[in-house]
């Protein structure tokens, strides 16, 4: 019995189309989809953080609206995200339970600091721009409702790109302090944007399962020589080295060759030894055991009003 | 000319002190959806500032921008009544400010779209759609949390004592003011006591919160006499354009 299901559940999958809600799915891929799209929600509302952080020095009044506007267009995927991974029968509150006490991740690439106001055009250019290289693929993922999230988070998380990107093209035709601070942000975020794509294909066991299922449709490695490739050019037009010797074109490849990936440091910051790691779960923490007495207000509200207008009617 | 100028630039850095101060709770909301919205209202008042910062430029005429007078005037400079420049607090605090400003702003800019200065009533007419959704979100918080839980009760009305004396500035009309008020370009403000008060009331009673007794007024920041709190507020905004004036960002 459980056979067949499984069989014509692949059989649809193969087919192109869409795992919906109510469908039968095994459980591990209902987890393997939890797991997945939970942390992504939860990179999305961690990222306002470090961003968040130069809301109130954004150095003009257009650069702060558009900031503000960034960084609510990522509360509203988080909103997305929470509600996609709800169909899979699991509550968002229970989802912010596990980011609280570690037991959910979340992008490690948020766990860096936001030192000056060029690290805002380099989240923007560097890890906006590998969000999209994770994401664009996505769209066409086999679970429906996560598939209709990221098309909509798809379209935003490009201007946010444009948006970093022209923050930093404005710093490279700037003074020498400006332009010390691009480089300096694209020294501090490229290795941590490049490890954005996760563990190598070797080191990356379930890769092969969430392929055969349609929920990633590249490797981790592939998509990370693609962001590579792609910012080695752009690099150029902002006048910025990225910090690798050895970064050079292969011909035969067709691809640029890069330096080796440390790691260690990728799965110390994974472990929870970043360097802002501590603080941003201790901010998410704060804002939500701080709103615990507005909430209750809310409900407690709604649940008067629903009662006094039941007593209306019954009088 | 100078009363115009100042009557601009009173209205424009309401807007911005008010915005910048809720935009120091983006990440940190309550619950996601009302994040957003605080965010959201911060963007519209930031938005605001700016339209009434390049109207401000064009009347001054010495080639400024909106960024010169937002990022390069002092304390002394800013024209915004006290109440907006209060710290956040808890969100009672932060719902509180809000609404009485919300509650002011609202018939101001109602009133403002018939200032006989045409950019003037074009402004209000693009900012009072977005202001009238502010004082719809704030009344029903304030409703919500005066109705709410004892603790929520306790927390807008610990916000109702802290605050109220920072509500009566609105109504004393400023020299600039009263002289806007004259050549048809501003609303005379003590005009919108009553229109204020009777908005106040009805969302208090279905809040069950008391509307508190006539008490001393705080006031000076339409003169650039402000609490202590606004220079820090504008030490972190202006912090780049300080620290490396004359770039472009
Ligand atoms: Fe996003
Ligand atoms: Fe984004």
């Amino acid at each position: 019995m459980e056979n067949n299901l499984e069989q014509a559940f692949q059989a649809k999958i193969d087919r192109e189309e869409k795992i919906e809600p109510k469908d039968w799915m095994p459980e591990a891929y209902r987890k393997t989809l939890i797991r997945q799209i939970s942390q992504h929600a939860h990179s999305e509302i961690v990222g306002m953080l470090p961003e968040g952080n130069w809301i109130t020095r954004a150095p003009s009044l257009r650069r702060k609206v558009a900031l503000m506007a960034k960084v609510q267009d990522e509360a509203g995927h988080g909103l997305y995200l929470y509600s996609a991974c709800e169909t899979l029968g699991i509550n968002r509150d229970t989802l912010y339970e596990q980011l609280h006490d570690g037991t959910a991740k979340y992008s490690s690439i948020f766990n860096y600091p936001t030192l000056t106001w060029a690290d805002i055009g380099a989240i923007g250019w560097l890890v906006d721009g590998a969000a999209i290289m994770n994401q664009v693929p996505l769209c066409r993922c086999s679970y429906g409702p996560y598939a209709r999230a990221m098309v909509r988070v798809c379209k935003e998380e490009s201007f946010h790109q444009r948006q970093g990107f022209e923050i930093l093209l404005t710093l490279s035709k700037g003074s020498d302090e400006q332009k010390n601070m691009l480089q300096d942000a694209v020294n501090r975020w490229w290795w941590p944007s490049v490890m954005m794509f996760g563990p190598s294909d070797k080191d990356s066991p379930h890769t092969a399962r969430s392929m055969n299922w349609k929920i990633k449709r590249f490797t981790n490695d592939e998509l990370r020589q693609k962001f590579v490739d792609v910012c080695y050019e752009q690099a150029k037009v902002l006048n910025v080295k990225l910090p690798d010797e050895d970064i050079k074109w292969n011909e035969e490849r067709g691809h640029y060759d890069f330096g080796a990936i440390d790691w260690d440091e990728f799965w110390q910051v994974v472990k929870g030894n970043g360097p802002c790691n501590k603080q941003r779960v201790a901010a998410r923490k704060k804002a939500w055991d701080d709103g615990a007495w507005v909430r209750e207000a809310a409900l407690a509200h709604s649940n008067k009003r629903s009662e006094r207008l039941k007593n209306k009617k019954v009088a | 000319m100078n009363y115009k100028l100042n009557y601009i630039l009173h209205l424009a850095d309401n807007a911005l002190i008010l915005g910048h101060r809720l935009s120091e709770w983006c990440g940190h909301g309550p619950v996601l959806e009302q994040d957003m919205a605080l965010t959201n209202i911060a963007l519209d008042l930031v938005g605001q500032s700016r339209s009434l910062y390049q109207l401000a430029a064009s009347i001054q005429d010495e080639g400024k921008t909106e960024d010169d007078l937002a990022y390069f005037r002092d304390v002394i400079d800013f024209k915004n009544v006290l109440l907006v420049e209060q710290e956040n607090g808890d969100f009672a605090q932060t719902i509180l400010r809000q609404f009485l400003f919300d509650a002011y702003n609202f018939h101001l800019y109602q009133k403002l779209l018939k200032s006989s200065d045409k950019q003037l009533s074009a402004i209000a007419e693009k900012s009072l759609k977005e202001i009238t959704y502010h004082l719809r979100w704030s009344s029903e918080w304030v409703i919500r949390l005066g109705d709410g839980t004892e603790e929520s009760n306790r927390r807008i009305n610990e916000a109702i004592e802290a605050l109220w004396p920072y509500a009566g500035e609105l109504f004393i009309p400023a020299t600039y003011e009263l002289e806007a008020v004259k050549e048809g370009l501003g609303v005379d403000s003590a005009s919108l006591k009553e229109l204020w008060s009777t908005e106040i009331k009805n969302v208090f009673d279905e809040a069950n919160l008391e509307v508190p007794e006539e008490s001393w007024v705080q006031k000076g920041g339409k003169n650039g006499i402000h609490t202590e709190k606004l220079g820090f507020l504008l030490a972190e905004m202006q912090f780049l354009q300080r620290a490396y004036p004359g770039q472009e960002w």
